[in-house]
């Protein structure tokens, strides 16, 4: 996948957590242009370990001179944004993806309604530069637990549109509100934790919705787990992979290639065919049925993992 | 009349599933002649789908009115043709929320037409049932004029527009909610072949 080094060109906390990062080319060469809701993924070199995490962009999508992205420290984390808020400062190359969009306004819809929990709220933040230069009627949901923490607010232009609920505030927000009484051919995009993605499906079940018209993002970190060994079919070698380490940062490491692109669970690029499981796959993606998921043929290394006894990947 | 089975055919032909219930949500109804019967096993299956419903029906020559209003619908009117409710239709779609349902049955023409008008009021694809009940004549569009010709039942046949002789293809325009005629001797003028009854 097209990567290339970019300068840190700013940094700047938004609130105790949460750190904008800036980057520039190096040359001051224009950067592709994306669109509202597109990723990319940044490498970290930490000490041994290549680490490798997808952000949101929230510059403006239509601006080349530079990508923004704002990132949350998980303390608790795999050290990517850890890593990021300690050790990257202003003059740092880092190797950047080009842009990827798993999350695109659906363009058809005559309303967009965004809904965001926490951190959730990055995606969004490119796309209402995008809607505001459509012009097109939107309506954005911001839900955080406290002022202190809800660093969108410093990402977010003052309008009537946009509502923020602080839960600390009593100022709760309502779904059933929220998506009864929109007019037809309104679009609904939820970014933030699990828990809230399946709040938004349930509400619009509940009020006779079309799934089609629900769209959704979870950016998932790869979950721990217990290591793991895995056997590649076509050299016959062994792969260990560690606790804290995804399938695919294992397989990576030991030098195999293997397609990807969101490292989250949801594009799809690194299916890879099981040829042998005598245990049981922990299917982490959104991207797999749930029919394939049981057949246990089919893994995503970036997110899945596996326990029990063998498993050999056509790799 | 039962449902109609049309046999397969190229893919942009529409498919009409049939109606099922999705309970007391607000709902649109709208169906012509045999239709009415799709609607009333529908509310058979369910009688909750007339909770909310807006039920609209043009009888065409059939006497299915006062069964239907008989299902008790939120509100119940009947119309012509199609052109009569359009306004009715179209203010319907402008008032309402999503969460809504439309219900369609009868001929390939309404269902086409009505359709269209309610994709492009923003409704989306997947809050549209279809049920074709009745005559098969198809609603065809001239390739050639653009005009529209109602209830075609013959392939070859004349456009009521510019006069030229078309073949009637399985290509189906979503948007405008018809089939499309092309000129059947453009090639080789005024060799027509046999007149055929259009089949399911
Ligand atoms: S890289 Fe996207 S699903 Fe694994």
């Amino acid at each position: 996948m097209s990567a290339q080094m970019l300068r840190v060109t700013a940094r700047e906390a938004l609130s105790p957590l949460v750190t904008r990062f800036r980057f520039e080319h190096p040359e001051g060469a224009a950067l592709p242009l994306f669109s509202g809701g597109a990723h990319v993924v940044v490498e970290m070199p930490d000490g041994d370990v290549l680490r490798r995490n997808a952000y949101s962009l929230i510059s403006d999508p239509l601006d080349g001179s530079g990508y923004e992205i704002a990132v949350r420290r998980e303390d608790g984390g795999r050290g990517g944004s850890v890593f990021l808020h300690r050790q990257v400062v202003v003059g740092d190359l880092l190797r950047i993806s080009a842009p990827l969009n798993l999350f695109a306004l659906d363009l058809r819809a005559k309303k967009h309604v965004m809904i965001a929990g926490g951190i959730g709220i990055t995606p969004f933040v490119a796309q209402l530069k995008q809607l505001a230069r459509l012009q097109m009627p939107f309506e954005l949901h911001y839900a955080a637990r406290s002022r202190a923490e809800a660093a969108g607010l410093a990402l977010l232009p003052d309008l009537p549109q946009i509502h923020v609920h602080i839960s600390d505030e009593g100022n709760r927000m309502d779904l059933g509100a929220v998506l009864g009484g929109q007019p037809l051919g309104t679009h609904v995009y939820t970014c933030g934790p699990e828990g809230l993605i399946d709040a938004v499906a349930e509400t619009a079940a509940r009020l006779g919705w079309p799934r089609g018209a629900l769209h959704s993002e979870v950016f998932m970190a790869p979950p721990p787990g217990t290591p793991f060994t895995v056997t590649l079919a076509r050299s016959g070698r062994t792969v260990t992979v560690g606790a804290h380490q995804s399938l695919l940062e294992a397989l990576e490491a030991a030098q195999v290639p293997v397609d990807w692109s969101c490292r989250g669970g949801a594009c799809g690029r690194c299916e890879t065919g099981v040829s042998a499981c005598h245990g049981q796959l922990e299917h982490h993606d959104h991207w797999l049925s749930d029919d394939e998921k049981s057949s246990q043929t089919k893994i995503m290394p970036c997110v899945s993992r596996f326990r029990g006894d063998t498993l050999i990947l056509d790799l | 009349m039962p449902r109609t089975h049309f046999s397969p055919s190229i893919t942009t032909r529409p498919v009409y599933p049939g109606l099922t219930s999705q309970g007391a949500t607000p709902a649109i109804l709208l169906a012509d002649g045999a239709g009415a019967e799709a609607i009333l096993d529908l509310a058979a299956q369910d009688r909750s789908v007339m909770d909310r419903a807006h039920l609209m029906f043009i009888p065409a020559g059939t006497d299915f009115g006062p069964r239907l209003a008989a299902l008790n619908p939120r509100m119940y009117r009947e119309a012509p043709s199609f052109a009569a409710c359009l306004e009715r239709f179209r203010k319907a779609l402008a008032d309402a929320h999503m969460g809504t349902q439309l219900y369609l049955a009868g001929t390939e023409g309404l269902i086409g037409q009505a359709t269209a008008e309610a994709l492009a009021a923003g409704l989306p694809a997947d809050a549209i049932q279809s049920e074709h009940r009745g005559h098969i004549a198809r609603r065809m569009q001239c390739v050639h004029c653009k005009g529209m010709t109602e209830n075609v039942t013959t392939d070859p046949f004349v456009c009521s527009h510019c006069g030229l002789t078309l073949f009637v293809r399985d290509h189906f325009s979503r948007r405008l909610g018809a089939f499309q005629g092309v000129c059947v001797d453009a090639e080789t003028p005024g060799l027509i072949p046999p007149v055929q009854e259009i089949k399911p």
